[in-house]
């Protein structure tokens, strides 16, 4: 290579730039390919989302709602306003209890969320801040911590 | 007594850390020697309050004194002792505080250990330390204050979360924290070097240190938080691109770049601009790593509860350090004698291709991470960003690197030849294709990936050994000869071996779990069994155990393959009261070639019980991996050429003479 320094210097910075433009652009298309949207029940019915597109459906388990029939579970996500059925095979997670907050993530199929996970979580005092969002959108926040 | 003898020690170590962060710097602007020395005496006492406030609150979880609203809140009289301990730092309040503890213990070690380095930048050192820690004691002070008192005294505390009662995660935030706060030696040494206007292959040596053994404890805490989020939270994941575990991984991978480009500063005298800039950048993704876990903005399957008022006082503080010190980089970094130039087919040319990848991959998951905040502050939008992405991300990024891994080594400094490099590497190259067509070929499963990720893992550990065995000049030299030579290998090149073996060992472990675990989720009522991967599960019966604190419901799975038992296996419920939390433990059965996991889950009213069944190969193989790699910075850490403090710095900034070897 008989370059110049300076035009070496260049060749890297341009060959470095190059890279970064590709994986820019490569990185740009899995982000949108890949985001997961979140709703609350009132949001998930109002949108008329595509049964093929997987989304996140947060609120509360509704009191008395949970029922098993071996490993399928039933259960259904309220924000006060609107309430979605869920189903779910698998085991859930230990805090998953009803009148709490809960966030699934799966597809929405004849009005019925078909669930392919359900979130756990660590502290039986946590609630998911998009859960406390949808909440208090609704008018039903009764937390007391903010 | 003794907690408020802690609280009045943090209020001493704030005022102590204001002065040491003003007095020795403006010492170092001013040329005087006195007040520079102030740094050294200053940064012992900081270090001894903090030490003192963190042993009073210990002794105040000790002893069970639920007078303190922390440890009532946190702390349960029946609670074995080794938790009593772990539940200092199992808190907001206490976490911090071992967060300032660690802080101030590494600007000690730079006052006791670095007497070689020039008067001038140790004072500007111990002062950028210390203003750190100053934004840190406030915040502790007057936002989250462990040593507050609770009228009336309740009779017991509320206890501590169950999940955290664990030998694991017992240790997974003091390594983690380790690392984290590692990197602001880093950071430290960078502003001061930016304010001093001087870079060269001294202060790479100085820096590497306190780098290196901030990558080891960030490599641990990071493997320790992975191996107990697989056992202890039972749906045996291990990495789930959560926020929460991106926050440590960022500041990894800008760690493990900063260690490479430093070499290139050290020997070759180039890329210094960049290196600094790396340095703020570690420390700065683990200020927001803090800053993501404690916040609560993000919605993390490991999320627990937070406030948003403390979220507040750190987004402040990483604006100021963030903000101040790229600040300080714009204006000073022009002014930096420039870099030498190189050719790009050289190993810092390798080095710079490292730094490129990793820069990408930690831009990558900084965006993965952050957008769903990005759009729900413009737009209002909630989404979340999975694991699909990461994934995307990940192999493209990974597959040049792990290629590029074994040649660097071979390549020499200044200007080197690819081919002749590659021609060298034959044996791993004839290996890994050998890997590939057997995993193709004979394997069930295979997918061209999987194939492909072993056959790359068997050309980075043949393409390490060799390395090692040119140094020895193996089949080269008569045998005693290449012992000899064996034996005086430095260890920091050891240390770069087993770092790269480790990596090998964890892709290893992450491709062949990935593609070939079997798992079987679903409700098995006692006397049913199952087939899992080569083994079957014989679901034998329920029973109930008590634990020191919670009671639990015990499984039993006999395991069997071709119908010789092979385990039996216990998986319990466990059921806590104080606070009142169901936690599953997993019983796992681990080997070198495959771990065996089972979780037993709540009944179902009819009989039957979730449960859930793995068969995972070479699992292990990821945490031992990073064990190895741990061990490598251990090793190259113990290089006595790179002793804490001992290169002197040459006259003229020029390149140091290098000893042979490298």
């Amino acid at each position: 290579m008989a370059l110049k320094p300076k035009h070496r210097r260049l060749v890297l910075v341009l060959a470095g730039l190059a890279l970064l433009g590709v994986a820019a652009l490569f990185v740009g298309t899995a982000l949108r390919d890949n985001l997961v949207f979140f709703f609350t029940p009132s949001e998930a019915l109002e949108k008329q989302i595509p049964p093929e597109r997987r989304f996140r459906l947060g609120g509360l388990v509704e009191e008395g709602s949970l029922k098993r029939e071996g490993a399928r579970i039933a259960f259904r996500i309220t924000d006060s306003a609107q309430t979605l059925p869920v189903v779910y095979v698998g085991v859930l997670p230990d805090l998953f209890r009803e009148g709490q907050g809960v966030v699934a993530e799966g597809r929405l199929k004849d009005g019925v969320f078909e669930a392919q996970t359900v979130l756990a979580k660590h502290d039986e005092t946590y609630m998911p801040k998009e859960v406390a969002d949808g909440l208090k959108k609704a008018g039903h926040w009764k937390g007391g911590k903010e | 007594m003794s907690v408020e003898l802690g609280h009045y020690a943090i209020a001493l170590a704030f005022a102590v850390a204001i002065l040491q962060g003003i007095v020795p710097l403006a010492g170092a602007q001013r040329g005087d020697a006195k007040w520079m020395a102030l740094g050294v005496p200053a940064a012992l006492l900081q270090f001894a309050l903090v030490a003192l406030a963190f042993g009073c609150l210990t002794v105040a979880y000790v002893t069970s004194d639920f007078s303190v609203l922390n440890v009532a809140q946190n702390s349960h009289s029946a609670k074995p002792m080794l938790y009593k301990v772990s539940g200092v730092w199992g808190n907001h309040e206490g976490s911090l505080l071992l967060w300032a503890l660690i802080l101030t213990a590494f600007g000690a070690a730079v006052a006791v250990f670095g007497q070689n380095l020039p008067v001038a930048l140790k004072a500007r050192v111990l002062s950028i330390q210390s203003l750190i820690g100053v934004g840190f004691l406030a915040f502790i002070l007057f936002t989250s204050n462990p040593f507050e008192r609770l009228h009336p005294v309740p009779t017991d505390g509320r206890g501590l979360n169950p999940l955290l009662q664990d030998p694991g995660l017992a240790f997974h935030p003091p390594f983690l924290y380790l690392g984290y706060v590692g990197l602001s030696m880093a950071f430290s040494f960078a502003v001061a070097a930016l304010i001093e206007g001087r870079v060269d292959p001294a202060w790479a040596r100085w820096v590497r240190p306190w780098t290196l053994a901030a990558w080891c404890f960030l490599t641990l805490g990071i493997a320790l938080g992975s191996w107990w989020a697989y056992y202890e939270l039972g749906w045996g994941g291990w990495w789930f691109w959560d926020p929460v575990e991106n926050a440590s991984f960022m500041p990894w991978l800008a760690a493990t770049a900063l260690l490479h480009s430093a070499i290139v500063v050290e020997k070759r005298d180039a890329l210094k601009s960049w290196t600094i800039l790396l340095a703020i950048l570690a420390f700065s993704l683990s200020l927001l790593g803090t800053f993501l876990v404690r916040s609560g903005v993000l919605t993390s399957v490991h999320a627990f509860a937070t406030d948003p008022a403390r979220g507040a006082f750190i987004l402040a503080f990483l604006a100021v350090v963030v903000g101040g010190s790229l600040t300080l980089y714009a204006a000073r970094a022009p002014a930096l004698e420039p870099s030498g130039l190189f050719q790009p087919i050289s190993r810092e040319g390798s080095l710079v291709l490292n730094n490129l990848l990793l820069a990408v991959a930690t831009g990558s998951i900084l965006l993965g991470t952050l957008y769903p905040l990005l759009l729900d502050a413009l737009t209002g939008e909630k989404v979340s960003v999975g694991p699909p992405f990461f994934n995307t991300i990940a192999i493209p990024l990974a597959v040049p690197m792990l290629i590029a891994m074994a040649i660097a080594p071979q390549l020499a400094w200044k200007r080197a030849a690819l081919g002749e490099a590659v021609l060298r590497l034959w044996p791993a190259a004839l290996a890994a294709l050998i890997a590939l067509i057997v995993v193709l070929a004979a394997f069930d499963r295979a997918t061209l990936l999987a194939a492909l990720g072993i056959g790359l893992v068997v050309w980075l550990l043949i393409g390490s050994l060799q390395e090692i065995a040119e140094r020895a000049h193996l089949f080269r030299a008569p045998l005693a000869e290449s012992l000899r030579r064996f034996g005086r290998i430095p260890r920091a090149s050891w240390g770069m071996v087993l770092g790269h073996a480790g990596i090998a060992l964890v892709v290893l472990g992450i491709v062949a779990s990935e593609t070939w675990q079997s798992e079987v989720i679903k409700t098995m009522r006692p006397g049913e069994s199952v087939a899992v991967g080569p083994y079957q599960f014989e679901f034998k019966s329920v029973g109930d155990v008590r634990g020191p604190n919670y009671s639990a419901l015990a499984g039993r799975f006999d395991v069997t393959r071709n119908d010789n038992l092979v385990a039996v296996m216990e998986p319990e419920l466990r059921r806590f009261t104080h606070p009142p939390m169901t936690t599953t433990e997993a019983a796992i059965l681990p080997n070198a070639l495959r771990d065996l996991y089972a979780t037993v889950g709540e009944p179902d009213n009819q009989g039957g019980y979730g449960t859930r069944l793995y068969f995972k190969p070479l699992v292990s193989w990821i945490w031992l991996g990073a064990l190895v790699m741990a061990l490598g910075g251990a090793f190259s850490l113990s290089d006595r050429r790179f002793r804490v403090g001992a290169p002197k710095r040459a006259g003229t900034g020029a390149p140091a003479a290098q000893p042979a070897g490298d």
